[in-house]
């Protein structure tokens, strides 16, 4: 079972709608309330990212019975550097993404620490592709 | 603790959500950073904040956190009200600081997170 959301940079309106639209889906599956809560918190972290750092996006959701795989998709401007966005604390957000609660550098290390597996690779050519796996057994 | 009981303690307003006089609250976490917030594992949990938005609402909805109360005379929005309602999400308005709001909900005995 396959969904793709697209993201638009900069709508903090929007933002959370593909998490909010997914955890439902989660829910009416049965999936347990522990996992959904990862989840959705993962795949939140990342829509945010999208919508505060890049030029939009979109996120496929892929739902199996083993497993929840996640990619989260933008078109650029890629980061620089993975190593150091990954470190907690190092952000590079603008003061309007901070007065909306984010901005702090923890997005990426708490979606690491809610999955069971996370894959970046970036560009500035290809932009931004987060691969996230969360085991279902 | 009763929601009914902190509401009072705190000379705070529900302005949205339903049968919430007796819920059930034992920890509480302050913060404006929805990124911490993001980071809390914890049931029977209020959020204080002084963040008013509609991330607010969303942060609580993927954290599975039901009751928010917004410090320092913080308004709801209509699109915040409406999406709370949509997730059975209590918004409760709250006129002190937070740093009153807290004090009088520690000396009540609602527990840190950590």
């Amino acid at each position: 079972m396959q969904f793709v959301y697209e993201v638009e940079a900069g709508n903090f309106t929007k933002a959370g709608n593909a998490s909010s639209d997914f955890k439902k889906v989660l829910k009416q599956l049965n999936v347990p309330p522990q996992i959904i809560k990862r989840t959705v918190i993962a795949l939140y972290e990342g829509e945010v990212n999208i919508v505060a750092h890049s030029l939009g996006g979109k996120i496929e959701c892929e739902i199996t019975p083993d497993h929840v795989v996640i990619n989260l998709i933008d078109v650029g401007p890629g980061i620089p550097d993975i190593e150091k966005a990954m470190q907690e604390g190092y952000s590079t957000a603008s003061a309007a993404v901070r007065e909306m609660g984010f901005g702090a550098g923890m997005g990426l290390s708490n979606m690491k620490r809610n999955t069971d597996s996370m894959h970046i690779t970036s560009s500035k050519e290809d932009g931004t592709t987060v691969t996230l796996k969360i085991n279902l057994t | 603790m009763k929601l009914k009981d902190i509401v009072s303690k705190i000379d705070a307003k529900v302005v949205c959500g339903e049968n919430w006089e007796d819920a059930d609250i034992e920890f509480a976490f302050a913060s404006d950073l929805m990124s911490d917030v993001l980071t809390l594992h914890c049931e029977k949990l209020l959020l204080i904040t002084g963040l008013c938005n509609l991330q607010t609402i969303r942060t609580a909805e993927m954290s599975d956190i039901q009751h928010i109360v917004l410090v320092r005379n913080k308004k709801a929005t209509q699109d915040m009200v409406e999406l709370a309602e949509e997730n059975d999400i209590v918004i409760i308005e709250c006129p002190h600081s937070m740093f009153k709001a807290v004090g009088e909900l520690y000396q009540t005995g609602l527990k840190p997170v950590f």
